[in-house]
């Protein structure tokens, strides 16, 4: 796929590991995303598809390894021979160029729909309120909500929901932008809506990691492919060779379960 | 009412539909709605209503009960003052003992073992030794502690120093007791509602860049409001009649007040019902006030308000206004 050439939002991830008390559920990954980049990452419940998503801002504190984004550590600062941990300010600052998605969308319900994206420009960023008002019409316009921008959340569909949700991330003009199965809580039918509105980021230059189970969507917009089993990296590729050709037996098995057989590569 | 053509979509009669229905949509135009009619609920009420006359006649009309005397001190100087004190050490303790409580209930969820282990120890203790003691240790303190001073521990240097007794009057005994007491007990409802809200909202917050104060006050404090309000305006009124356990300290405030009057006076009964009478107002004001920020914490949380009774009214009167009109 050809796109203007991005310069900021290069991610590199370098053995990364990750345990939950005496679990390792990362073990060792490395992967680099160039700038402007869409990666999706595909694999088994339980793989670590979440948890690799949520070291990248520094939601999850890693075990070891490094995640840096436009060549400074996230959530640490190297100082001789040691990382010492950023201070909160520091990292919220670092996350402000970093949005996320959540499968369950958490948008604050007892703010509207306007309200929820403007929160973060100025309280994280400082804007001013009129500023921030014009920046969240001009987002839930690109998402299709400018006429539901005094809605409560409670109050929109689920797609319209997360639609508001990637407004909400998209105002801090991230660099990186990061999804977690956007679509896995919503009926079938309003899937398609927050694919839409996903698929025009994908033009957007921002640099983009999906993690979702909407293979046709992944084949459609991807650059790279990411199969992650266990913890590891198993196989990554264009969708192309990923999913018409894949290389190993896990991710064979993995495919053959969940495409179905009329999905045809 | 025009209204009433496009709604009515009651299911056809058994004699079909009415002879003028051309088009789909007219077809029931001259049915009106009737809403159910509801015999008990009448009923019900008639009965209550007979027992609310029935008590207020024996209220009314039983001479013990002394109105005239009520109505002589229910808004005497002194009756006034002890509710004015009443109501001030209500304010005061209620809002200094939530804002401790809040954070107390912060430090508890905080990842601190220390502030941990402090909030836990002062709910602790003062949830677990009766408020009447507490009270009066706090009036003593002066027996206790002689001077109270601000300086370098193990050395002589003294910034400041006075004696207890000065710096405990009735009133700040009261207030500190009060206060203390309300803090632990007010820490355990705001911890309860915090608790309830989504796990999600703080990471979301998180992931924005919000800084901790403000996903604390701004994200999860409103969410948790909806829980913690029926329980706090509860502790609130409690508040309002527990400030009366102050005669200890003989701090003149609406009950103690009344008391001295009564062993004056000797009219017990007629001066507990001012007292009591006072209560009640307090308690009918501060519900209203409960329905309005309950109904304004509610914002998001149901998808539609209803309607308060103001709006009812208003709506009511309006409609029939026009009814009038139509007809
Ligand atoms: N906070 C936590 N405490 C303990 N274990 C956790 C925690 N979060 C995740 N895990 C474990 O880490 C592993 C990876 O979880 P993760 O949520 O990253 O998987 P996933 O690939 O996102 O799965 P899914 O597709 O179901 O979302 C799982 O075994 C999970 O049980
Ligand atoms: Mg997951």
């Amino acid at each position: 796929m050809s796109r203007p050439a991005q310069t900021r939002g290069l991610v590199e991830i370098t053995d990364v590991r990750k345990s939950f008390g005496t679990v390792e559920v990362l073990h060792g990954i490395t992967l680099t995303v160039q700038p402007g980049e869409v990666t999706v990452i595909v694999g088994p419940s339980g793989s670590g598809k979440s948890t690799l998503l949520r070291t990248i801002n520094h939601l999850e504190k890693v075990d070891g390894g490094f995640i840096a984004i436009d060549g400074s550590l996230i959530g640490y600062r190297g100082k001789g021979t040691k990382l010492h941990e950023l201070p909160e300010r520091e990292i919220l600052k670092q996350r402000t160029e970093i949005g996320m998605v959540f499968q369950n969308f958490n948008l604050f319900p007892h703010f509207t729909a306007l309200e929820n994206v403007t929160e973060a420009p100025v309280v994280a960023q400082g804007r001013s309120r009129t500023e921030a008002r014009k920046l969240g019409l001009e987002l839930l316009d690109r998402v299709g909500l400018k006429d539901r921008a005094n809605a409560y959340p409670r109050q929109l569909s689920g797609g319209q929901q997360q639609r508001v949700a990637i407004a909400r991330a998209l105002a801090l003009e991230p660099k990186v932008l990061l999804f977690d199965e956007p679509t896995s809580a919503l009926d079938p039918e309003l899937v398609n809506e927050v694919l839409d509105v996903m698929r025009e980021l994908t033009e957007s230059g921002t640099t983009l990691l999906i993690v979702t189970h909407e293979m046709a969507f992944a084949r459609d917009v991807a650059d790279r492919v990411i199969f992650m089993d266990q913890g590891r990296i198993v196989e990554q590729g264009t969708p192309q060779e990923l999913f018409s050709n894949p290389q190993e037996e896990r991710t064979r098995a993995f495919l053959s379960k969940i495409l179905e057989p009329a999905f045809n590569i | 009412m025009s209204s009433t053509a496009t709604r009515a979509l009651l299911p056809p009669g058994a004699q079909g539909p009415p002879p003028a229905a051309a088009d789909a949509v007219p077809r029931y135009s001259q049915y009106h709605l009737v809403g159910s009619r509801h015999p008990w609920r009448w009923a019900g009420t008639a009965l209550v209503a007979l027992l609310v006359i029935g008590v207020a006649w024996s209220l009314i009309t039983n001479p013990r009960w002394e109105w005239a005397v009520v109505g002589q001190w229910f808004t005497a100087q002194s009756v006034l003052h002890g509710l004015g004190e009443t109501l001030r050490l209500t304010a005061i303790s209620g809002i200094l003992g939530f804002v401790l409580g809040f954070l107390l209930a912060l430090m508890r969820l905080s990842g601190s073992p220390l502030l941990v282990a402090v909030s836990w120890t002062f709910s602790w203790i003062f949830r677990s030794t009766p408020l009447l003691v507490q009270m009066l240790l706090w009036y003593n303190l002066g027996y206790l502690y002689e001077k109270v001073s601000v300086g370098i521990p193990f050395t002589d240097v003294r910034f400041f120093e006075v004696p207890t007794t000065t710096l405990i009057s009735q009133f700040a005994a009261a207030v500190l007791g009060l206060t203390l007491n309300q803090a632990a007990y007010s820490a355990e409802i705001i911890r309860g509602g915090i608790l309830s809200v989504d796990q999600g909202q703080l990471e979301a917050a998180a992931a924005l860049g919000i800084p901790a104060w403000r996903r604390s006050t701004g994200i999860v404090l409103p969410q948790a409001m909806r829980a913690i309000l029926p329980t706090a305006f509860n502790e609130i009124i409690g508040l309002v009649k527990g400030t009366s356990i102050v005669y200890v300290l003989a701090y003149s405030e609406l009950f103690y007040t009344v008391q001295v009057i009564y062993n004056r006076t000797q009219q017990v009964l007629p001066l507990l019902l001012v007292a009591t009478l006072w209560y009640v107002v307090i308690t009918s004001v501060l519900s209203v006030f409960q329905y309005y920020i309950e109904r304004y914490y509610a914002k998001g949380a149901v998808r539609t308000l209803p309607l308060t009774p103001l709006q009812k009214a208003r709506k009511y009167l309006s409609t029939h206004a026009a009814g009038k009109v139509t007809r």
